[in-house]
């Protein structure tokens, strides 16, 4: 990391900024079949940006058992043992290790935890903002995305297809759409 | 009074069954404080009928849920019909796993077993056995049992005298034991 990185992390405007949970998501996708692309949220969750003088740390946490999908088989399969097994890893959390910042563009490594395992991973994005909302209060946005292999992580259901391929990727993106407000 | 119970579950009806033979052989095995509990109400449970699937629905299947809820682990010995699981215990996996999300087996700690009379030990019935019971939500431990040749591996006491099968029968009930006392411990936050 060089020294223009460094003082780049700390132009994120200084402060503890917590997600407004209404209007911030966290959602994660899948390829299925192949070729389609399956999504899902944890509505359950919330992210702090602590930034200092001396740099930035975003903390959240999810929780397994807020998962949701229009089907409440897939939804029960989903936090049963063959994926997340929320009854004994209940919450997913992330925890920055370095926060990048160039303009508007933002690149944020951390620890991924979830199910048992932490492993390193970098999510990329825009950070918006500040400005006054309504109500007078000031927020930050931040759009971030990346990737994990969820079968690193111990989430390795699958089932093979006919005609060779299997039904889940093991590529999982993740997408976190923070609206982030002054505490 | 035992401070564990794991709910035995023979998929074959038949009075002499070598799968519920099986289960009593698994009894043995069990650490101290902790029961097997065979269930013998397999031959009620109806045919799976969403029509009948409410508040109120037929008291096998009440009975099954219930005890199923009581119980801390679940050990299914399946016989094999057909290459598959036999269908009255695969119906009755169909009740027991709904209403999907809350249904007794939900993180259940479960094993399978099997025996039959020919040479396989109904390798493929327990694996689809584990395969409904994970996508049921069960906590699935590995380990299998596959008893070929039933007939010809028990005593006229009901003891298993293939030390071999023994062992293993051992180790897939120490599994289970083990995930259920996990699980007693989990902090669920």
């Amino acid at each position: 990391m060089t020294t223009a990185q460094t003082t780049a992390a700390t132009t994120l405007p200084v402060g503890v900024w917590t997600t407004d949970p209404i209007h911030s998501s966290l959602e994660f996708s899948v390829k299925h079949m192949v070729v389609g692309t399956f999504r899902s949220q944890l509505p359950d969750f919330e992210a702090t940006l602590t930034a200092a003088a001396e740099g930035a740390a975003l903390e959240g946490v999810g929780r397994v058992a807020s998962v949701v999908t229009p089907e409440p088989n897939l939804t029960a399969h989903l936090q049963s043992p063959d994926f997340f097994d929320a009854e004994r890893f209940p919450e997913v959390t992330f925890r920055s290790t370095e926060i990048t910042r160039r303009g508007d563009e933002i690149t944020v490594v951390g620890d991924l935890s979830l199910k048992g395992t932490t492993g390193r991973i970098s999510l990329t994005g825009t950070v918006f903002g500040p400005v006054v909302g309504l109500g007078d209060a000031e927020r930050i946005g931040m759009d971030l995305t990346g990737t994990f292999d969820r079968t690193e992580y111990g989430l390795n259901w699958n089932a093979p297809l006919p005609k060779g391929g299997f039904a889940v990727g093991d590529i999982v993106t993740i997408g976190a759409h923070l609206e982030l407000v002054r505490g | 009074m035992a401070d564990l119970v794991i709910l035995g579950l023979s998929g074959s009806l038949r009075r002499d069954s070598y799968n519920t033979r099986l289960l009593r052989a698994a009894a043995r095995e069990l650490p101290p404080g902790v029961e097997l509990r065979l269930y013998d109400g397999l031959r009620e449970v109806p045919p799976y009928d969403e029509d009948d699937d409410h508040e109120a629905p037929p008291a096998a299947v009440t009975r099954l849920r219930q005890e199923l809820s009581e119980a801390d682990g679940l050990l299914i010995a399946t016989p094999e019909y057909s290459h598959s699981i036999p269908g009255q215990l695969k119906n009755a996996l169909d009740w027991a796993a709904r209403p999907a999300g809350a249904s007794a087996l939900r993180f259940l700690p479960a094993a399978v077993v099997g025996a039959s009379t020919g040479a396989f030990g109904a390798v493929w019935a327990q694996a689809e056995m584990r395969k409904v019971l994970a996508a049921a939500g069960a906590r699935v431990v590995d380990g299998e049992v596959a008893l070929g040749h039933a007939q010809e591996r028990f005593d006229q006491d009901g003891a298993l005298i293939d030390e071999e099968a023994r062992e293993q029968l051992h180790e897939v009930v120490e599994l289970l034991v083990d995930s259920i006392r996990a699980r007693s411990t989990t902090a669920v936050g």
